[in-house]
């Protein structure tokens, strides 16, 4: 085993190596970029070495540099975790020629299976299923018109070198195929420097299940069972779970064996995932499973298996890459209870899912147990910022079945605050109260079929929200030394009556709040509301809203409020009259930026003349890409920007002027 | 300290009788107050707040702290005393924290009769001013007000008390380092200019406040210059070129922000030398005074069960109890302060007097503030008393309450008759504050004594001539001077004319004093040098 390893990575991956490293009594040496000098990993690791810029190509994804680093340190093996350089078949080559272990497959393999059509192609050989397609090398646009047409709509173009949902368009009809096209070519540039796809037809409903391969280098090769991760969005995962629920045990012992059989088939070395598509048009049982595609890597949604199977994958790992056989056969390999996990994104489901940069004010979450594991790369007061993924922690629980776990993660997702950025907290919990999702009635559509519903709420379960930031803005306090220190409204002979104004998501709500003796009065739309204060400890605060009980957690920070009350989490601002106005700078016409990022593209010159709802520019944020639209008619100026700008949070990007005439 | 024991029977039928009439009184107290608070006609305020200007009230709960207490003056002012309906005197004043300093606040309510000065206009700012004065506190004038009210000039103008006197204080009162903070937000006319002008600093609204010796009008009248309002004394003109004003705000709520950071640069703090005791709460409810007072003020009953409800854990150290019985003084702590308390019990004899300046010499001694509970019918009358120097031993109190030089506050609880107001700290005595309850009366004598003397003076003068006067013709002669007493001794005839700082709902007594003793320690305790005591 080795003495010390390097963790090419950041975030909640690179502590989760550095954990299991630990536990094995292994150094660990940390890189990290400028902006991340004060990060988790590096807090944790034994050594930490700045290799460059924030820019991720600066940084980790700077290959000499880690070697470097590497070599400077004594470390014999370099961990990449996922992302960055995780299937860089590049640097795996690198690490190989330095005599430096790479923790994963070898180069040649990582080539092979990062290339879409030529996996695709080998698995084929191998007589694994494989989901009908073109693959082949003319990319002319009516060639793939062509092609599209005959394997039918819908259909996927995926970018050969993507992954993670990047360079990746969904194709309803003939019409969306040439414009989808150039954007997933735009996209696949930006993000890999190729910009050739593969096209793919796409099945109507599926399941997203993946199967968890190991094997050692002398050529064994066993299954850590599935998992299924069919609740997407934008293909993106969100929730996962091991093992498939509903799955019999003759379909899990096939699609298991199928993964051994074209794990075998290309000498695979290390951890790695095959994913299949499973059709379930006709429902899971004997349902049709295509080979989509194989991760070369640990993969994010890792710990559910470890949960169920009682396995440390990092140590699988580092056995393997360290030359040991693999510990167990595939008859060892138990599957115990049922797993969860759930991606906690810094991002805003109210509007779009927009990614979100700031310093986690608040964080806190239940205590770790047998039931509940934290894969965290951040704690309260460390930043997320625009460079890297804005995933915050992942939340994963285990019960002895599927109806035990759900039950664990709604208590979990409950009593975890986050606050200083906007996250996917209420998002997730709706999902787990769900009807469908809780009978597994789950398929790769589930998130977009039902999105209106998982975001949003009644109405009148806002009401309790208001009352809590009412009261915790106004929470009277009565024991100064001096009288004139006591906080509660008196007056004479009347009762202070204060109006309070707080805006969620641009939804304003006007509130008369009376003091009383004992507490508030509240009136909200003509309706009236006694709030009393029970009980308040720190952030916790418990009242009595017209008899009955409410609790919450209220974070407050200056004028803004992230309330968490049964399962909803609220980002209200205090709007104080004057100030806020001022400040708003609210001009018509102004587009500022919504977050901040790299001008990839200007979509109209300077000059001319737009119709409100026209695309005017792309910015790429968050590796992402957004369009900005055109808030009205109007004739466009542009504030001094250019492509490949970087572009400030809040940064005026163009004026949309009346036009002339 | 020694606890004060409850004798009240909370259950028995008089209890029960005192708690409904008091709540009655408290009752209407609350209802006219809702009705004067409103402020002016409600198409007047529709209208000023559709000028995107805050009533008066909004801007003071702007201007002060998050759930700041207010401790309001004069409420009543004006009430019933003119023709026309004057809420408030059209002035809103009083105490409330900003920026962490106790404030005096007076504002001009625009929405009524445009925010004029009537006679009692000008009474109740003076009185603000002099509260603020007498307690080292700043202040701050929200200023949106025509003037004086023209057909009224000849008792706003010309006297000492009036308009100019306003002025006169804003500069006394800069000389002593009180700061004087002007907000203008509407009309600031003639007279009215110079409260931005002699303040130490000002704020102006944009497009909404004037400041002009002369408005428009006036001006072509006299010149013959034809020019707008804002162009002759608008908020641009004035922090820009005449320098008139300092700040300029955008609007009400920008204006009274910009206010707060001028308190909050003041470079002031509360200090005084009172050792201070850990706040506890008495052991009665305050409500139980609505019980504890008769609903008659001839009937007596023990002051100390008022004291018990007042003061912290209704703990009272009692000076002198086997003497002079009739006035109750000791020591006690309201909020943790220190207090010294004189109350009647019954009617002032030789003894009560004497005691009643021993204590307040020995409070003036130790610097320990006095408050006063005046339940009084006067000084015992009669050939032993007067033969006794009844008249020198009253001298001698009133002597002490006069010259004694600590923070004085005087709560009427009942009767307020005759020389009982002077030894017991009456307005002229100048208490920092005078609060009244509403059951309370204020008059020379009774309405029944004085229509008993006046009777006797007449029947005499009938009698002498040889004539008879019947009963019943006694009566019909007695009953319009009970009715004019019943009238004129009345709390809310006394407060509209200013004889007293408000009437307060009995159970907020302890928190009024509070707040009051708390506000009056923002100015040194000085010496006291008494004067001649007759012996």
């Amino acid at each position: 085993m080795f003495e010390k390893i390097l963790i090419a990575n950041r975030g909640e991956i690179a502590c989760r190596i550095i954990d299991t490293a630990r536990k094995k009594g292994i150094k660990t040496v940390a890189v990290y970029s400028t902006v991340d000098a004060r990060a988790k990993h590096v807090r944790l690791a034994d050594e930490a070495y700045e290799i460059g810029g924030a820019e991720a190509t600066e940084s980790y994804l700077n290959m000499e540099k880690i070697i470097e680093v590497a070599k400077t340190s004594g470390a014999e093996a370099i961990h990449p975790g996922y992302g960055f350089l995780s299937e860089n078949e590049t640097f795996a080559a690198m690490c190989e020629n330095e005599d430096i272990r790479f923790v994963g497959p070898t180069a040649d393999v990582i080539r092979l299976m990062g290339l879409k059509d030529q996996a695709k192609a080998a698995m084929q050989t191998a007589d694994i299923p494989v989901v009908p397609g073109y693959d082949g090398e003319n990319q002319e646009e009516d060639h793939l018109l062509q092609q599209a047409k005959s394997i039918g709509f819908p259909l996927l173009i995926k970018a050969v070198a993507g992954g993670g949902g990047k360079g990746m368009r969904l194709v309803n009809s003939e019409t969306e195929f040439l414009p989808a096209l150039a954007s997933a070519k735009r996209e696949a540039m930006a993000s890999f420097a190729n910009d050739r796809v593969i096209l793919e037809k796409y099945i109507r409903k599926s399941r997203h299940i993946e199967v968890q391969v190991f094997a050692d280098k002398v050529g064994n090769v066993v299954y850590l069972h599935e998992r299924d991760c069919s609740l997407q969005r934008r293909h993106q995962k969100i929730v996962e779970e091991a093992p498939a629920p509903d799955l019999s045990e003759d379909m899990r012992f096939e699609i298991g064996e199928t993964a051994t059989k074209a794990a075998k088939a290309i000498k695979y070395r290390g951890a790695g995932t095959i994913e299949f598509i499973v059709d379930v048009e006709n429902g899971l049982k004997d349902a049709p499973f295509y080979f989509m595609e194989m991760n070369t890597r640990l993969q994010v949604e890792h710990p559910v298996t470890e949960l169920i199977t009682g396995i440390d994958l990092v140590e699988w790992q580092l056995r393997v890459a360290a030359g040991e056989r693999l510990p167990l056969t595939q008859d060892d390999i138990k599957l115990n209870g049922h797993a969860f996990e759930v991606r906690l994104y810094a991002e805003d489901p109210s509007n779009e899912f927009l990614p979100q940069t700031g310093t986690l004010y608040h964080f806190s979450h239940p205590q770790e147990n047998q039931n509940f594991r934290l894969d965290a790369g951040v704690d309260q007061g460390d930043e997320v910022t625009i460079y890297y993924d804005p995933m915050i922690a992942k939340l994963i629980v285990w019960g002895q079945s599927r109806v035990e776990a759900l039950r664990h993660m709604r208590r979990v997702i409950k009593d975890t605050a986050i606050a200083g950025v906007k996250t996917n907290l209420e998002f997730l919990y709706s999902i787990f109260n769900h009807k469908s999702f809780n009978v597994a009635d789950i398929d790769t559509g589930f998130i977009d079929r039902y999105i209106d519903e998982l975001t949003s709420r009644e109405e009148q379960s806002f009401v309790p929200v208001l009352a809590l930031a009412s009261l915790t803005e106004l929470m009277p306090h009565t024991d100064g030394n001096d009288i004139w220190d006591w906080s509660d409204g008196w007056q004479l002979n009347h009762n202070l009556k204060v109006k309070q104004t707080f805006v969620e998501n641009g939804s304003s709500y006007d509130l008369d709040v009376t003091y009383l003796r004992d507490g508030f009065s509240i009136e909200l739309d003509g309706s009236s509301y006694e709030v009393k204060l029970l009980k308040q400890s720190q952030d916790e605060i418990h009242i009595l809203l017209d008899d009955k009980k409410v609790s919450g957690r209220v974070i407050k920070m200056q004028h803004d409020f992230t309330i968490f009350c049964d399962g909803m989490v609220s980002y209200l601002h205090h709007f104080i009259p004057g100030a806020d106005e001022r400040d708003s700078g609210k001009i018509d016409g102004n587009v500022v930026t919504p977050m901040p990022g790299k001008l990839s593209k200007l979509l109209v010159d300077n000059g001319a003349s737009v119709s409100q709802g026209q695309s005017l520019l792309v910015l790429e944020a968050m590796k992402m890409e957004h369009t900005i639209k055109a808030p009205a008619d109007g004739v466009v100026a542009f504030a001094g920007i250019s492509e490949g700008a970087q572009i400030a949070d809040g940064q005026l990007l163009l004026r949309i002027g009346e036009a002339n005439g | 300290m020694a606890v004060i024991k409850t004798n009240i029977d909370l259950l028995g039928p008089e209890f029960e009788t005192n708690r409904e009439k008091m709540l009655g009184l408290v009752s209407d107290l609350e209802d006219k107050i809702a009705e004067i608070e409103k402020g002016g006609p409600e198409k007047y305020r529709d209208r000023h707040e559709g000028r995107g200007k805050l009533l008066a009230r909004d801007r003071i709960r702007r201007l002060v702290d998050k759930g700041s207490a207010f401790l309001e003056f004069s409420q009543f002012a004006a009430f019933g005393v003119y023709e026309a309906d004057v809420p408030a005197a059209g002035i809103i004043t009083g105490i409330g924290r900003v920026s962490g300093l106790e404030c005096v606040i007076v504002c001009n309510d625009a929405t009524v009769k445009g925010g004029t000065y009537f006679p009692l206009t000008v009474k109740k700012h003076i009185r603000a001013q002099e509260i603020a004065a007498a307690n080292n506190l700043p202040c701050i004038y929200l200023v949106d007000s025509g003037g004086a009210n023209l057909p009224n000039q000849d008792e706003v103008f010309p006297d000492r008390e009036h308009f100019g006197r306003i002025f006169y204080n804003q500069a006394k009162m800069s000389s002593n380092h009180i700061p004087q903070i002007a907000v203008v937000m509407g009309s600031c006319t003639a007279g009215g200019a110079y409260v931005p002008a002699m303040s130490d600093e000002n704020v102006i609204v944009k497009h909404q406040g004037t400041i002009f010796l002369a408005g428009p009008p006036l001006v072509k009248a006299a010149i013959g210059e034809e020019v707008s309002a804002e162009e002759l004394g608008g908020g641009d003109v004035h922090t820009r070129l005449s320098g008139v004003a300092d700040h300029l705000a955008d609007d009400d709520n920008h204006a009274l922000e910009l206010t707060r950071t001028i308190v909050g640069n003041l470079n002031r703090e509360k200090k005084h030398d009172l050792v201070l005791k850990k706040s506890t709460e008495p052991l009665y409810p305050a409500e139980e005074l609505y019980g504890v007072v008769p609903a008659e003020l001839k009937i007596p009953y023990d002051v100390r069960e008022v004291i018990a409800r007042i003061v912290d854990g209704s703990e009272f150290d009692e000076f002198k109890q086997r003497y002079g019985a009739t006035l109750v003084c000791g020591f006690a702590h309201i909020y943790g302060m220190p207090v010294g308390i004189v109350a009647n019990n019954g009617v002032l004899f030789s003894e009560s007097a004497l005691k009643g300046a021993h204590f307040v010499e020995l409070c003036a001694s130790r610097k320990i503030p006095l408050v006063f509970l005046q339940n009084i019918t006067g000084f015992m009358v009669g050939k032993k008393y007067e033969t006794g120097g009844i008249a020198r031993d009253g001298a001698k109190m009133v002597t002490a309450v006069s010259c004694a030089n600590v923070p004085k506050f005087t709560v009427i609880i009942g009767g307020s008759f005759g020389a009982g107001n002077y030894g017991m700290c009456g307005r002229a005595y100048d208490p920092r504050f005078l609060w009244m309850w509403p059951n309370a009366r204020i008059s020379v004598m009774g309405g029944e004594q004085a229509a008993g003397v006046l009777a006797t003076v007449k029947r005499d003068g009938i009698e002498r001539q040889g004539d008879t006067w019947s009963d019943e013709e006694e009566a019909a002669f007695k009953e319009p001077i009970m009715d004019q007493y019943e009238h004129q001794g009345h709390p809310y005839y006394s407060s509209a004319r200013l004889w007293d700082d408000g009437v307060i709902d009995p159970a907020d007594t302890r928190r009024v004093l509070g707040l009051s003793l708390s506000a009056s320690l923002n100015a040194p305790i000085e010496d006291t040098k008494f004067g001649i005591f007759r012996m």
